[in-house]
């Protein structure tokens, strides 16, 4: 359970993380979406104390990150930064981290095994290439093995072959029903792996919400119908769960709540000619840049503009 | 809506009585930054230059006066003196790799691993600098002494002679271990201090090197009470063998170069306590 409550994170003028409320509940994967610079890697380094927060507080568990006595066992994070000395091999890293909490060296041996290091753990890590490294840092996240799981940008880089990795192991962790945390800037990617998303841009929150809820709001999934008769469609397809729009004076109608096959089949039965019948699923990243475009925009070309207002 | 497929739903967390119980304590920090610091080639590369430069130069200065190969400047020297010739080099390397220790940690990022790990911060200050200062002195100690042992065979029939057993030798040769773990200390804490490793080892350079030279520029009135107690002045007299009314005595070298020593720790503990990462 992470709990931020009206986190805010200033460097001089600039507003990087703008009095940010949201909870990140225990069971669930929730991606942490915003545009590059949104403040989503800023508020992760609040999370685990190496950012101190201008006002505002973050909570992991019901405690400041700080004041844990296992803090690698109530979250494990992988910074988008680097975080690894290059000089020493992915065992002696693990075994550092590991040593300052009592980690006994099985449950090293046991990361290295999970993120698939064996062949490599002895190596520099210096050497590894991107997507080891990230491995590595999975590794080193899950070290103590923590309830809650916090991932900045982990498929930034990777192969398709890293990337569909991550996609299972996060799918696991969530399955295990750890709490999955998890940024990213790209929706597609989330979609896939989060059922709970909070959506930033410009260090403020945009939406803190579901797949499900996002698309629906974006309209998503509608099948739009056209007919000689609309009224006596509207009837025919009326039901629960059902919810009909359409224009009057239009021939367009715009379903949600069936599919196009079952629209078909009941405007046949009740010999409705149909002239048009097509399914428009708002795609997830639709939603998103719908959501996102102002903050995107407002950060492109009137900062300059809004920044004396606000730090004032 | 196919693409939900793959998502899970909330679920109770798992009762936690078979997790284990970890806990972050002092004495594992130490265990783990001990474990950091041998782990890293450039620890044993430094720290056998730091033996070696104490060794062979002191070795060849014994060697050369001796052979009555040395100038005028050398005339009056002891035994002491010329094994420890190598100590102004011996502390360059030993203060270059304690800057390494702490400054090394920001340049590669892994200070964010070592801090999301001990998140009081602190201990992990107090831990670089008590294992690396112990490892500087004990090479420091180790390097003075066998120097002493073998370059005083070299210059035993000559004026420069003493045995272990005269009057302060064995202090000097103390001091200057304990000097070199110092200069081991003031790296991590400047290091820490500065986050930099370029940064760290100019201002070690220009402290224990440049500064005393640049104190002719004061008025002389000032130098005699300026001169004594700057950091590396200090630090000599910890382990000259002979002192006159220009320099300090050895407890009174200890408590100033100690003195420098708290001061940069508490710098870097401040910085480590208040900044970001």
């Amino acid at each position: 359970m992470i709990e931020a409550q009206l986190l805010t994170k200033r460097y001089g003028e600039k507003t990087a993380v703008d009095r940010l409320d949201f909870t990140v509940k225990p069971g669930t994967v929730t991606g942490f979406l915003g545009p590059n610079g949104a403040g989503k890697s800023t508020t992760m380094r609040m999370i685990v104390g190496l950012d101190a927060p201008t006002s505002g507080s973050v909570t992991v568990n019901g405690r400041r990150y700080g004041q844990h006595r296992a803090p690698l066992q109530e979250v494990g994070a992988l910074l988008e930064a680097k975080s690894i000395h290059p000089g020493r091999s992915a065992y002696q890293h693990l075994n550092a981290l590991a040593l300052t909490h009592g980690i006994p060296r099985r449950r090293v041996d046991e990361v290295i095994d999970l993120a698939g290091l064996g062949s490599v753990a002895k190596k520099r890590a210096g050497a590894f290439s991107l997507g080891m490294g990230q491995r590595l840092g999975i590794a080193a996240a899950l070290l103590g093995d923590p309830q809650t799981v916090m991932l900045d940008e982990p498929v930034n880089g990777l192969d398709p072959e890293g990337v569909l990795w991550i996609r299972n192991l996060l799918t696991g962790l969530g399955a295990e029903g750890r709490t999955v945390f998890i940024s990213s800037h790209l929706m597609s990617e989330m979609a896939l792996v989060a059922d709970h998303l909070i959506i930033v841009g410009r260090g403020r929150l945009l939406a803190d919400t579901t797949v499900r809820d996002l698309v629906r709001e974006a309209g998503g999934n509608t099948v739009k119908v056209a007919t000689q008769d609309p009224a006596m469609l509207r009837d025919v397809l009326a039901g629960p769960g059902v919810d009909i729009t359409g224009q009057v004076g239009s021939e367009e109608l715009h379903v949600t709540g069936l599919s196009a096959r079952e629209i078909g089949l009941k405007a046949a039965q009740h010999a409705i000619p149909l002239f048009e019948l097509s399914a428009r699923t708002v795609s997830l990243e639709e939603a998103f840049m719908d959501l996102t475009r102002d903050a995107v925009e407002y950060h492109g070309t009137t900062t300059g503009i809004d920044t004396p207002g606000r730090a004032a | 809506m196919s693409f939900l497929t793959a998502t899970t739903e909330p679920q109770a967390a798992p009762t936690a009585p078979t997790r284990p119980h970890y806990r972050v304590t002092g004495r594992r920090v130490l265990r783990s930054e001990w474990a950091k610091l041998w782990s890293l080639r450039s620890t044993w590369i430094t720290l056998a230059l730091g033996l070696l430069f104490l060794l062979v130069f002191g070795l060849i200065v014994s060697w050369q006066f001796a052979a009555g190969n040395l100038d005028s400047d050398f005339d009056r020297s002891t035994a002491v003196d010329l094994s420890l010739f190598g100590v102004p080099f011996a502390q360059l390397a030993l203060g270059v790799l304690g800057v390494l220790v702490t400054a090394g940690e920001y340049s590669t990022g892994m200070i964010r691993s070592t801090l999301a790990a001990v998140p009081r911060r602190l201990p992990v200050l107090w831990s670089k600098a008590a294992l690396y200062g112990l490892v500087a002195l004990a090479v420091g100690t180790v390097g003075a002494f066998v120097t002493f042992l073998v370059g005083g065979r070299l210059v035993s029939g000559t004026s420069a002679a003493q045995s272990l057993s005269d009057a302060g030798v064995a202090r000097s040769l103390l001091g200057a271990g304990l000097y070199l773990g110092l200069v081991g200390v003031i790296g991590t804490g400047l290091g820490a201090l500065l986050r930099s490793v370029a940064g760290g080892i100019s201002v070690l350079v220009g402290t224990l090197i440049l500064v005393p030279g640049l104190t002719s520029l004061l008025p002389s009135s000032w130098q005699e009470n300026v001169s004594p107690y700057l950091p590396s002045n200090a630090g000599e007299s910890m382990f000259a063998l002979t002192h006159d009314s220009s320099t300090l005595s050895p407890g009174a070298g200890l408590a100033v170069f100690v003195g420098w020593t708290v001061l940069v720790l508490a710098g870097a503990a401040y910085r480590l306590q208040r900044n970001d990462v």
